[in-house]
């Protein structure tokens, strides 16, 4: 058949696209990794690549912007939130998992509405609620925004996983002589270690990547969220291209890296409010 | 904590045939009231004070001058720049998802085939998925740059323009590359949200569509795309939703300029807060208006309507 003979064709033609698009895909990456090693004097070069590379701007970025102070304010609020939203998706998730109660439609609804309103669409209200609360231009008010609109990621998630496991082996351990939160700690929450770690990467990599609300709930330069600080450096007078794309790969290989240890698990969690 | 009443009602309303007598007598509040708490602080209040922003008459240094009635809505439409914006709002909404959705498509299945090197270049997709959107916005706006941007360079040189241009400076070749990168950040959710959905279709089904002689063509629009139909609407919708609300891909690339060209409401209401944070707020109340909307338009195509008998 006509098949036997296209077959091969196919598949280079398969291979070709699918290889041309993931070097599409990386193409804006790589080239802020050749922007910032591109010396100084040829920044404003139309050359493709440099003459040679210099990478001092990966250590000149940290004394002549306010990098530092901006990766500190990110590393608190994503840390920060996501040890809220394991304190409160936890008992939640574990709770709708275990226990069909009055009112857990309700509740999963509210979680999955909250997923859907996004900060960018709240961004006036979440400002004019900080604004009376006298909270802005901290860091709290960032850990406790992100938290809140990861909540239902995290939710999702772990209701999924501590709904596969066994309920028999809670109760097991229960007859054991371990109390209830024992049993929990002890045998559900090991099991469910997957899920636990993908929504604290997922809500890490939301908060550290967050924009809107860092741009509306701070004014300082130095208590800004990364994000802000290298939207900052373009809003400057004469742009500093290669400190923009140094410090933008500063933010974003530690998520990239992150996101590919949780990749196969993302999907689910993201579209979980339409099959649960 | 069992002989709190709350706990006590809500226990005996459970559906008796678990098999967890004991979980059962332990009312919801404690569980689910910081979620819920958090929730309402962070989300249902700010919903509210935007309404009552919009109807008060707020300085620009935040001082609240007393009610204000519908004044600001007046205003806002009454500004000669809203029908733009929501004209290109609303084109931007349906043209970036529109493209989306096609081109992820496409691309879910190609990477559902079986080449060399398909985990590797899945992998790809991660980088725009993970990294923030701002980041990736800006390093457009640089590639684009019109005296040392890669990508003037790289079109002049295919023989595609005769002169580089400043292509974010102005809305008319603006736009189409602010679609171009919104397409971009949107296809890897999208294509692994379909790849996840032609996972589900069983080979079987295949296998009866080749034994009938259907062709190619025939047994994805016949067979693939009915299938798929479930993970296609939920990410549709999903799309919709992000991209309406997208800020970061136009201000990262224009900052909605020059004036409001290339603002969408979302950028527009953060263009106003500036100057007049009330119509700002009205800004949003209709926006939000619109989001609300999507939400029900999620749960019409989602499964929740199914869940409960």
């Amino acid at each position: 058949m006509a098949t036997a003979r296209r077959f091969p064709a196919r598949t280079v033609l398969l291979t070709a696209t699918a290889w041309a698009l993931a070097a599409l895909f990386l193409l804006p990456y790589l080239e802020m990794v050749v922007t910032a090693g591109r010396p100084a004097d040829q920044l404003r070069d139309d050359a493709y690549l440099p003459t040679h590379f210099d990478w001092s701007s990966f250590t000149e970025v940290w004394t002549d912007t306010t990098l530092g102070q901006n990766l500190q304010v990110t590393l608190l609020v994503a840390a920060g939130s996501t040890v809220l939203v394991l304190l409160v998706a936890l008992p939640a998730a574990y709770y709708t998992a275990r226990v069909r109660f009055r009112g857990r439609k309700a509740f999963l609804l509210l979680v999955l509405v909250t997923q859907m309103f996004q900060p960018t669409a709240l961004q006036l209200g979440l400002y004019r609620e900080f604004y009376t609360l006298g909270l802005l231009d901290t860091v709290w008010v960032l850990v406790f925004a992100n938290a809140a609109f990861n909540l239902a990621f995290a939710i999702w998630i772990l209701s999924a996983y501590i709904g596969s496991i066994p309920v028999e082996l809670e109760e097991a351990a229960r007859i054991d002589g371990t109390g209830r939160i024992g049993a929990l700690f002890r045998v559900t929450l090991p099991l469910a270690l997957p899920g636990v770690v993908t929504a604290v990467i997922f809500t890490f990599i939301a908060a550290w990547n967050e924009f809107v609300m860092g741009l509306t709930l701070t004014t300082s330069p130095d208590r800004q969220p990364l994000t802000v600080g290298i939207n900052n450096m373009i809003g400057a007078y004469s742009v500093q291209w290669n400190y923009v794309f140094a410090a933008s790969i500063v933010a974003i290989v530690p998520v990239v890296v992150l996101f590919a240890v949780i990749e196969r698990h993302v999907v689910s969690g993201l579209t979980a409010g339409s099959v649960k | 904590m069992s002989n709190r009443t709350t706990t006590v009602r809500a226990g005996r309303r459970a559906r008796p045939v678990r098999r967890r007598p004991l979980w059962q007598r332990l009312g919801p509040l404690p569980w689910l009231a910081p979620a819920v708490l958090l929730i309402l602080a962070v989300v249902v209040w700010p919903a509210a004070e935007m309404v009552r922003t919009s109807l008060r008459r707020i300085d620009t240094s935040g001082t609240d001058h007393g009610p204000a009635g519908l004044v600001k809505y007046h205003k806002l439409f009454d500004d000669p720049r809203l029908p733009a914006v929501l004209t290109w709002t609303a084109v931007w909404t349906v043209v970036v998802v529109g493209l989306t959705m096609l081109v992820s498509l496409a691309m879910a299945q190609l990477f559902n085939q079986d080449f060399p090197g398909r985990k590797v270049t899945r992998w790809a997709l991660i980088a725009p998925w993970a990294a923030s959107v701002l980041m990736t916005a800006i390093g457009f706006r640089w590639m684009l740059d019109q005296v040392s941007g890669v990508l003037n360079r790289l079109l002049l040189d295919l023989g595609l323009i005769d002169h580089a241009r400043a292509f974010t400076g102005d809305a008319g070749h603006a736009k189409p590359w602010l679609v171009f990168v919104a397409v971009f950040v949107s296809l890897p959710f999208t294509t692994y949200t379909l790849l996840a959905g032609l996972q589900t279709v069983p080979a079987e089904v295949y296998e009866a569509a080749n034994v009938d002689g259907a062709s190619r063509w025939q047994t994805y629009r016949k067979v693939t795309l009915p299938l798929l139909r479930p993970a296609f609407l939920v990410a549709l919708v999903v799309n919709l939703i992000n991209v309406f609300n997208s800020f970061p891909v136009i201000w990262g690339m224009t900052q909605g300029g020059p004036n409001a060209d290339t603002a969408t409401t979302t950028v527009f209401m953060y263009m106003l807060r500036g100057y007049d944070v009330a119509e700002s707020a009205a800004m949003s109340v209709v926006n939000f208006a619109v989001v609300i909307v999507m939400v029900l338009l999620f749960l019409k195509v989602s499964r929740w309507n199914e869940e409960e008998n």
